[in-house]
């Protein structure tokens, strides 16, 4: 608790320092590729009946928006004169964004990983040990993201005094859901402003999936006060009524895990329920309590879409602009089709493409294959 | 004065410090916890911890993670521990500790939660994950039932929050012995005996100390600073290793003997 009252002080000491925020901006845009494009997806969007604009986070350096944070937290890490990082993750590909800090910077690293997703995503645990982390393997529970968080804040309990912890959500206990938010805005920042620019007009609609939801709060923030429909998109797994899913903000009640209060999968008794996604990143039983908030308050609208359909989005779009997104970011991109449904005739949609899909390749080529024998 | 403030006192009365002993209720089953408790209690055992099973034990180590699972597939829940510990005060007088983390209690509802444990017997209860800064309702609702409250301090605490546990605490204040998760140690850091001097000088109710500890050497280390010493994994691990309840309920019974006869400094 010491450790985060500290860090909730140094962090909003930095983010009033107009040198932190040179540094960040800096590195953001020398190193990590911002701003990245906001392309209009013509072929996609006549396929759905839209006007369909990708905030291109898969441009990113390293392959999705979780830089943006890790090089925000690596830097106040440095600030603080800790030595040491930890970092949790699912699809891999925030510990990939950790581990690239920590090289950047000169830190050491150590990323926590369900021996899950270590299979289902093992192109990223070659990726993170080659920039120099030690990726533990995590075996307990569900053996995914909910359990590399848990091994994660472990480690903290005993390291804190010169390990700084870089949880890759808008999760976890107070200040990291305001932190993430904070360094993922950029996302929607950018987007906004280049909207007005290429269409002199705000988007009806900005959707984007969520898991933790670190990249839908990153964009929609910018937005809460506009006349914009905010869409999350979360893992419905094989279909809500299989309880193989992980629609926390459709399907949970509030409850309190990692350190903070939100909606929650859970049982009767509290316990916190398995949960399952085809894709790692969304594949936790919780989510950022800042979307609790504004699904309660009505501002944004959160929805979710099942494997079978993530998979058909990945090649949808693959297909129709030459993008392979990640299964992750597909979510969002499958549900465009009903949203359009629900929005005046040829909407301007903006979406959050969060990440791209090489990590991906194995399970969506086991997927071709079978579909392509049925 | 509490039942469970009277027996820490009484041991600091007679020279020595109180033996708290931990274990996962439910682990293996709820039946065997009844016999378990009422040995210790037997053996020298001032007062027992019952550590409620979460499926997400974040301030454990692995023994009570895997403890915490096996108690959460023998069927384990709030209500059947609550039903436990009735059926415990039929036979034993020792008080007991209920420590849980926040969602199982958040879940069984906050109030109801209070008024039953009361009502079953439990003393004091402990919410691992709830700090004092998000405590005000539980600790009204705990007045108003009468059941003590237990915060943790760690060796990083600075004077502010160890002031803060201390006046939020009524049972005792719980001195994490060293940085990290429960589980055995080697040995005891040398930051406890430090903490719990910070501790004792602000707080107005006696003063627990564990987290690693593990042996009666740990235990005499730390009677004289401490009112009272936790040991909790090295019991757990006796009740995951032994193969039969008659195996189990000997070996708590000896290791519980020779660590109540450690806690005279």
């Amino acid at each position: 608790m010491h450790a985060l009252l500290q860090l909730e002080r140094e962090y909003r000491a930095a983010r009033r320092d107009p040198g932190f925020r040179a540094e960040l901006s800096r590195w953001l845009g020398t190193y990590a590729g911002r701003p990245t494009p906001l392309y209009r997806a013509d072929r996609l969007g006549e396929a759905i009946g839209a006007r369909v604009y990708l905030k291109r986070e898969d441009l990113c350096h390293t392959g999705a928006h979780k830089i943006n944070n890790a090089l925000g937290q690596a830097l106040l890490t440095t600030r603080m004169q800790k030595r040491r990082v930890i970092a949790e993750t699912g699809a891999g590909q925030h510990g990939v964004a950790t581990a690239t800090a920590c090289a950047l910077f000169g830190l050491e690293c150590v990323v926590y990983m369900g021996t899950e997703d270590m299979r289902r995503q093992s192109l990223n645990v070659d990726r993170m040990r080659l920039l120099g982390a030690t990726v533990v393997p995590v075996s307990s529970g569900t053996m995914t993201l909910k359990d590399a968080t848990s091994e994660a804040m472990r480690d903290w309990a005993a390291s804190v005094r010169d390990t700084h912890y870089i949880v890759g959500s808008v999760v976890g206990p107070h200040p990291f859901p305001m932190m993430v938010r904070d360094f993922q805005s950029v996302i929607g920042l950018e987007a906004r402003r280049q909207m007005l620019k290429s269409e002199g007009r705000l988007p009806d609609c900005a959707i984007a999936c969520v898991g933790g939801g670190s990249n839908a709060m990153g964009l929609f923030g910018p937005f809460v006060r506009d006349p914009v429909r905010l869409v999350g998109v979360e893992a419905a797994g094989e279909g809500i009524d299989t309880g193989r899913h992980c629609a926390t903000l459709e399907e949970g009640s509030p409850g309190v895990l990692h350190g903070s209060l939100s909606l929650l999968l859970q049982d009767e008794d509290g316990q916190v329920l398995p949960t399952h996604s085809i894709s790692a990143g969304l594949d936790y039983p919780g989510v950022g309590p800042e979307h609790a908030y504004l699904k309660e308050t009505g501002r944004a609208e959160y929805v979710s879409v099942r494997d079978e359909d993530a998979l058909e989005a990945v090649a949808l779009l693959a297909r129709t602009e030459g993008i392979i997104p990640a299964l992750e970011s597909a979510h969002a991109i499958a549900y465009l089709a009903p949203l359009c449904k629900s929005l005046r005739p040829h909407p301007t949609v903006l979406v959050g493409l969060s990440g791209r899909g090489d990590k991906d390749m194995e399970t969506v080529s086991a997927w071709l294959q079978s579909r392509g024998s049925r | 004065m509490t039942r469970l403030a009277r027996r820490l006192r009484e041991a600091r009365a007679s020279g020595r410090a109180a033996l708290v002993c931990y274990l996962t209720a439910g682990d293996p089953s709820l039946t065997e916890t009844a016999d378990l408790v009422a040995a210790m209690a037997d053996c020298g055992a001032d007062a027992v911890e019952l550590g409620v099973p979460f499926s997400d034990p974040l301030a454990d180590g692995p023994t009570i993670q895997r403890s915490s699972q096996r108690a959460l597939a023998s069927g384990a829940s709030l209500s059947g521990i609550l039903e436990l510990v009735h059926r415990i005060r039929e036979r034993a007088d020792v008080p007991l500790v209920l420590m849980t983390y926040h969602n199982p209690v958040l879940a069984y509802g906050r109030a109801r939660f209070a008024q039953e444990a009361r009502a079953a017997g439990v003393d004091a209860t402990i919410q691992t994950d709830l700090p004092p800064e998000e405590a005000r309702d539980w600790l009204s609702l705990s007045h108003d039932a009468g059941l003590a409250t237990v915060f943790l301090v760690a060796p990083t605490s600075p004077p502010d929050r160890i002031a803060a546990a201390g006046r939020a605490s009524t049972g005792f204040v719980y001195c994490v012995s060293r940085m990290g998760v429960t589980g055995a140690s080697k040995e005891i850091a040398p930051e406890a005996a430090d903490l719990i001097g910070r501790a004792r000088a602000v707080a107005g109710c006696p003063v627990c100390v564990g987290f690693g500890v593990s042996t009666p050497e740990h235990v005499r280390t730390l009677a004289a600073a401490a009112d009272g010493v936790v040991v909790g994994s090295a019991l757990v691990a006796i009740v995951e290793q032994e193969p039969t309840p008659q195996a189990r309920l000997a070996a708590l019974r000896r290791t519980t003997s020779a660590l109540a006869a450690a806690t005279r400094a």
